[in-house]
């Protein structure tokens, strides 16, 4: 059996949980292309800070492929917004420390998230990234932006653009946390977990 | 009786779709009160529907577990130049203290503060308790004025249980009587946590009047359900009556795997923490200890006596500190003492506490 197995298998496994809009290599390569248009963007050396939890996995690979493509060492944070939510939202799940280990003052941030949704999120973030010091610009990286902003927030960098209706969820694996890489798309309805999103 | 409560605990509660990579983005979510008006459970639950905190003995595992990892990320707040986020903006935390603090009050106070909460002191002193208004009109007054989170101390014990089935704000228990001191019992296995790692299996030793320490009552709740190997050692006089030499009463069934230890020394070996706990002087009336001088001989802890715990061995002292009775200054300010770090470390777990009970409206119905 070869890897080539494995790696279909594991696609299957995730089509199980919905239609596949990203597979490992696409995902891949939309990592690829972000950090090249980071670069291409950024006169000055970016740091860049993930958000929890995916967001965080996803910012530590954009900040390797950072430093692979320009050897260079880019700065790698972490944040984690739930106590500036404007709907106390997230509590089932412990506060997980921030770890900023770098002055964030005069230097041009990228922000790294999952999915871009509401934007309510990343107006969470902004607000506890402010109260770090004043970068010189934030920017916002994210793998899916989904449509439905409920705020005027835009992302910078988009792995994939993907429309979707309210009642459906976008997912996504990554191999750190959840042993695979991909994105699905599932109906709420299907999906054998109950959403907090809706009420 | 608390093998049964903890099992009660874990009530069943949505999965969080974010587990399973949704998006952490999601709609704002409307609060909705449920029309039927019902009553959010009085005990029990996990975080999103736990309206209360009068004691640890309620709490599961896994329920304890989620409130110290949540103080590490407000440890984390603490830690910053900006020590204010908006979390709890427009909530409303008073402290009805009718008991003398001033760690406990102020660290309540700086937690609804860095979380953004506004913070309303009333000691009975200073209030209508004086003209003799009763514990139920004067908590009855003070929620008309909409409070979200009542911080209560209270010197008789349950006090707190029976405020927190009349009225509907969430009630943290600050100290009651001699029965329960939840969120000290927290900070302490934080405190541990923090130096130790897993607390499970390790030895704690606690030292002195647990007759009257509502703070070693939870202490040992906390622990128990923690996995730790509890060992207490005092006067006779000053254990509870389930644990004292001969004792045959019930109570004990509550303290089930616990050590009782008669000789200090024989407590102190091989301990991973060492907590001794203050004599209370304003609780020492009815002759239960003779001499403090006697005391302190036979169970103050000093540096030989602490050398006989582990080496690195933790001590810790709830505070505040009768300096040269049941601690040494040698070793009350030794390099072995966390004590002060007890109080940082409750700010963290205050926050932690007030998070969880304030987020409960939002996500639990």
């Amino acid at each position: 059996m070869d890897e080539g197995f494995f790696v279909s298998q594991t696609q299957v496994e995730l089509e199980n949980q919905g239609r596949l809009i990203m597979s490992v290599e696409q995902l891949r390569r939309a990592l690829v292309r972000i950090s090249h248009e980071i670069l291409e963007r950024n006169d000055q050396p970016v740091a860049v800070i993930g958000m929890q939890t995916r967001g965080v996995d996803l910012a530590r690979r954009i900040a390797g492929l950072i430093d692979s493509i320009e050897n260079v060492e880019t700065q790698f944070g972490t944040l984690d917004p739930r106590l500036y939510r404007d709907d106390l939202g997230g509590s089932d799940k412990p506060v997980v420390p921030s770890d900023i280990p770098f002055a964030i003052d005069g230097r041009p941030i990228v922000l790294v998230d999952d999915v871009l949704y509401t934007g309510r999120t990343i107006r969470a973030a902004l607000d506890a990234l402010l109260d770090f010091g004043r970068p010189s610009s934030i920017q916002l990286a994210v793998l899916v932006d989904r449509g439905h902003r409920e705020l005027p927030i835009r992302a910078d960098y988009v792995g994939k653009n993907v429309p979707t209706a309210h009642g459906e969820d976008v997912r996504v694996f990554l191999e750190e946390v959840d042993g695979s890489d991909g994105v699905t798309l599932v109906r709420k309805s299907e999906a054998p977990t109950n959403s907090g999103g809706q009420i | 009786m608390a093998r049964t409560r903890a099992a009660t605990t874990t009530t069943e509660r949505p999965k969080d779709q974010a587990d399973q990579g949704a998006n952490s983005d999601e709609p704002a979510r409307t609060p909705e009160r449920s029309a039927g008006g019902s009553q959010p459970p009085m005990f029990g639950g996990l975080s999103g529907s736990r309206k209360n905190v009068l004691d640890l003995d309620d709490f599961s595992r896994e329920e304890i577990e989620h409130i110290l990892q949540s103080a590490d990320g407000m440890s984390e707040v603490l830690s910053r130049d900006v020590r204010k986020t908006p979390t709890l903006r427009g909530k409303t935390i008073l402290t009805l203290f009718f008991e003398n603090s001033t760690r406990t009050r102020v660290s309540f106070e700086q937690a609804g503060k860095v979380l953004g909460a506004d913070v309303i002191n009333v000691s009975a002193s200073a209030s209508s308790v004086s003209k003799g208004e009763s514990l139920l009109n004067t908590v009855r007054t003070l929620e008309a004025m909409k409070v979200d989170v009542l911080v209560m101390r209270h010197p008789h014990s349950g006090a707190p249980y029976f405020v927190a089935s009349k009225i509907n704000a969430a009630v943290v228990n600050a100290g009651d009587g001699t029965h329960a001191h939840p969120t000290q019992a927290l900070l302490d296995l934080y405190t541990m946590r923090r130096h130790l790692g897993d607390i499970a299996g390790k030895k704690v030793t606690i030292i002195g009047d647990l007759h009257f320490s509502r703070v070693a009552r939870s202490d040992v709740f906390g622990l128990a359900k923690m996995g730790a190997d509890v060992t207490v050692c005092g006067p006779p006089t000053l254990l509870p009556y389930g644990l004292r030499p001969g004792s045959e009463r019930a109570e004990r069934a509550a303290f089930t795997g616990i050590n009782v230890v008669d000789r200090v020394e024989e407590a102190l070996e091989g301990a991973d923490v060492v907590m001794t706990l203050r004599i209370q002087k304003e609780r020492q009336d009815s002759g239960n200890l003779p001499d403090l001088r006697e005391y302190s001989k036979l169970y103050g802890i000093n540096a030989d006596r602490l050398a006989l715990a582990n080496p690195g061995a933790l001590l810790m002292h709830p505070g505040p500190m009768n300096e040269g009775i049941e601690i040494s200054s040698e070793v009350a300010h030794g390099a072995q003492a966390v004590i002060e770090e007890q109080v940082s470390n409750g700010v963290a777990i205050r926050m932690a506490v007030l998070y969880m009970l304030c987020a409960r409206n939002r996500t639990g119905e």
